[in-house]
């Protein structure tokens, strides 16, 4: 894929204006055209490189669309079996109290398989980063029903609509995590806009920043599209998550400092 | 050398804790040993019995199916055990609750009141180790000075203070034990 | 010499645990083994050599917990009993497939299911053949007394990171609860981080510039490279068939009848041969320490000799498959076992050997 007059040409001092952080790998990434994994991959990745700890930090990749995470954010990552994460962070992070340590989940993976991790990881106030993307599906096995899907929403096991009597109501499990006392920091952002995209990065490196001071758990929820398990353009998709997740996952700050946050339940939009 | 012990009785009884301190006293004194309690719902204050094994040799199998020795506290224990004293072994037994007293005629009885004593004595959290002394009058497999080092080892530190009344104890059970049926 | 202690067999575990140079031990609470994680609580090893000992919310936390800290070098353990190590297998298959040492102990329990808290060695097969998906094996290691579970312990470290795998330590309920003489050895210092990146250069625990990212997974989408790992895998194995079988022959020499069994089972099995042989049957004991590699040719190589065996398990008959495999259908050999949580008394082994052997 290399093109060397491109490159040479594009990488002139003069000449960039905007690069992928370094310590994304060079390789084509495997998520679908306008999936937000790919930019929630960077911001992440910038974050690590602009506080200079990709030599601090141990990642913790989920089972799920992002199971190859690995592949493309060059630092040093143990791929976790299916919600155990949190599990896998708690001890990295025991045994090496001064690096960094993050896990990156979906839904299915946090907030189902692995909620027992989740909730007890959170509630020890372990010193880690949890970064959750929430698109309300399982978009790695095909488009499943997941614990977060919205009433009504369609998905290859809920093909009428989520049918809350008899599939359960969909989880908040940001708003759960945020009562126990071991979480410091809660956020909901979203990566569909260049203004969420920046807010996003903020709160990651506060969550980073906020490991150096033992804390406890910082969360931070993304919430995401899934434009193929929606079965939409990526530009449908957006919208549709502007128009129906984001009522539902509001977006904004949940805890901070240790102490939850008082809001309106109101849309944020760009 | 090796004496193979049954000690069976409550949960409660400081059973366990007496065959312990005869184990510790026997590393002490050089001793290969083995300690194999019966555990799990019983602890909580059902039957409780130990099998404790002092050998000069290494010690082959911790569970057995006959003894040298029997230590019996209660009838549920005498029912279970009288009959698996090696034929010239030993039983003691402590009558306090027994409602049918061993029937072997091929093997050594004593008794000992043990509960009684401590009881008068006021004493009941060292009724194990009169009962303990009873034995090693019949049997002395470990010196005293290893006896006292078993006890150090076997206690915590913030009991350490009982024992010599612990010792007392077992002179007490030497003095107390009572022939009922000795082979010549 | 070491120190000298009476302990429990879960307390030498854990003792030795310490003493070996664990960094990490994660645990869930479970009847008989709950002393190993109350012993190391008491004796805050976070003070005295910075272990780390962590009550885990589930068996599946604690073997992914043994997973993480692994996947970063350090050394971990964990254990359980029975129906918490069949939650573990998930874990366990994982860190095969990952490569990743640590040791898991099992105080094994009667089953199925629930089943009860007494000692059994129902789990062979789980541990030999792999509990888990895949196919990987586990060294594994069988004590048969209380020192024994102590040394094991830091022999089961040695070969974790020597092969790169899990190492699981197959006890029972018996030798966890039962207290023997114990020789300690001495404390081994734990490896500094610096020590550990040399010998870990495998390990993700932070990429420097001077490398690139180590990832630690099971994962190969790509058949031909899941066939890789599973070739290297089997390599593995192969060389541990080769370099790391451990038994005991005891009293074979003049055997005309043998005893195999492993564990508590060959303990009882001891006490068996002098009753027997009171009787003017000469039989003897092998004992198989490691029970993957299982020792196939020396097994053999007695029962050969022998007009045949009884193979003495606390369960249904699960070894004698191994033992039938490695020494053929030439002489008879036959099962005794007891299950459920009850040992098989020294006479009965004796009685099973002249019904089932000598008169059968």
């Amino acid at each position: 894929m290399e093109d060397k007059f491109a490159k040479t040409e594009i990488h002139k001092p003069e000449n960039i204006v905007y690069k992928k952080s370094d310590l994304m790998v060079d390789r084509p990434l495997s998520y679908c055209p306008g999936c937000g994994h790919g930019t929630a991959h960077r911001m992440l990745m910038e974050v690590i490189e602009e506080m200079d700890i990709q030599d601090k930090t141990i990642g913790v990749s989920p089972v799920g669309c992002s199971v190859l995470a690995y592949d493309f954010l060059d630092i040093d990552m143990i791929g976790a079996a299916h919600g155990r994460a949190p599990a896998l962070a708690t001890a990295i992070k025991r045994l090496w109290p001064n690096h960094f340590v993050f896990t990156y989940q979906g839904d299915g993976d946090l907030a189902a398989i692995g909620t027992a991790e989740t909730i007890h990881a959170c509630n020890r106030g372990e010193n880690i980063t949890i970064i959750f993307i929430n698109n309300g599906i399982y978009g790695m096995t095909g488009g499943q029903m997941a614990p977060t899907t919205l009433p009504g929403m369609r998905s290859s096991t809920s093909p009428y609509g989520r049918d809350v009597p008899t599939m359960g109501h969909p989880l908040k499990i940001t708003e759960l995590v945020a009562q126990l006392p071991g979480v410091y920091y809660v956020t909901r952002q979203a990566v569909h806009t260049p203004n969420n995209v920046r807010k996003t990065k903020k709160a990651i490196r506060k969550a980073f920043e906020l490991q150096k001071e033992n804390k406890g758990v910082s969360f931070i929820e993304i919430v995401s599209n899934c434009n193929s398990g929606w079965k939409m353009t990526p530009v449908q998709s957006n919208k549709w998550m502007e128009e129906n997740m984001f009522p539902f996952y509001v977006l904004g700050d949940i805890k901070v400092d240790g102490k939850l946050v008082e809001k309106k339940e109101t849309v944020e939009k760009d | 050398m090796t004496e193979e012990i049954i000690i069976a009785g409550f949960g409660g009884q400081g059973v366990l804790s007496m065959g312990k301190i005869l184990a510790y006293s026997g590393v002490m004194q050089n001793k290969e040993v083995s300690w194999m309690p019966s555990y799990g719902p019983e602890m909580r204050g059902g039957t409780a019995n130990v099998t404790v094994i002092i050998s000069d040799e290494r010690i082959s199998s911790p569970i057995l199916n006959a003894y040298d020795t029997a230590i019996i506290l209660n009838q549920q224990s005498m029912d279970k055990f009288e009959k698996t004293v090696k034929p010239g072994g030993l039983l003691i037994f402590d009558p306090n609750g027994l409602t049918r007293l061993p029937e072997r005629t091929d093997i050594n009885i004593y008794s000992i009141e043990a509960a009684d004593e401590a009881g008068k004595r006021g004493l009941s959290k060292i009724f194990n180790m009169i009962v303990l002394g009873g034995f090693l009058k019949l049997k002395p497999l470990v010196a005293p000075e290893f006896i006292h080092k078993g006890l150090e080892k076997s206690l915590p530190a913030r009991h350490h203070a009982l024992i010599p009344e612990n010792e007392k104890a077992i002179e007490i059970g030497k003095e107390l034990l009572t022939p009922v049926h000795v082979l010549n | 010499m070491g120190e000298l202690r009476l302990m429990k067999g879960n307390e030498a575990i854990a003792e030795a645990a310490i003493r070996a140079g664990c960094d990490g031990y994660f645990g869930y609470p479970i009847t008989p083994q709950s002393e190993v994680m109350e012993y190391l609580m008491a004796e805050k090893p976070f003070e005295r050599t910075g272990m780390v000992v962590l009550q885990a919310e589930s068996e599946v936390a604690a073997i992914n917990m043994l997973y993480g800290g692994a996947g970063t070098g350090k050394m971990v353990m964990t254990s359980s009993s029975s129906p918490g190590v069949s939650l573990m297998q998930e874990g366990i298959s994982y860190m095969a497939g990952a490569e990743l040492p640590a040791v898991i102990v099992n105080i094994v329990r009667g089953g199925p299911g629930l089943g009860t808290i007494q000692p059994s060695q129902a789990d062979y097969f789980q541990a030999v053949k792999g509990g888990g998906h895949g196919d990987y094996k586990m060294l594994v290691l069988a004590p048969a007394s209380v020192q024994e579970m102590c040394d094991h312990v830091k022999l089961g470290f040695e070969k974790a990171y020597q092969y790169r795998t899990p190492v699981m330590i197959l006890s029972d309920g018996a030798i966890g609860q039962m207290m023997e003489k114990v020789v300690l050895f001495d404390q081994v210092p734990r490896r500094t981080d610096a020590e550990l990146i040399e010998q870990c250069p495998w390990a993700s625990n932070g990429r420097p510039k001077t490398r690139n990212h180590n990832i630690i997974t099971s994962l190969d989408l790509d058949p031909a490279g899941q066939e890789r790992v599973n070739l290297k895998l089997q390599a593995k194995y192969r060389l541990m068939e080769q370099n790391e079988v451990l038994y005991e022959e005891i009293q074979c020499e003049d055997a005309e009848y043998l005893f195999v069994a492993f564990g508590l089972s060959a303990r009882i099995c001891q006490k068996a041969i002098d009753m027997a042989r009171a009787k003017g049957i000469k039989v003897g004991l092998f004992r198989p320490i490691t029970l993957f590699p299982f020792p196939s040719m020396e097994v053999s190589n007695v029962g050969n000799r022998v007009k045949g065996i009884l193979v003495v398990e606390m369960n249904a008959g699960q070894m004698i498959e191994d033992v039938r495999l490695s020494v053929g259908c030439k002489i008879k050999i036959e099962h005794f076992g007891r299950f459920g949580g009850i040992i098989p008394a020294p006479d009965e082994v004796v009685r099973a050997l002249e019904q089932k052997i000598i008169g059968g």
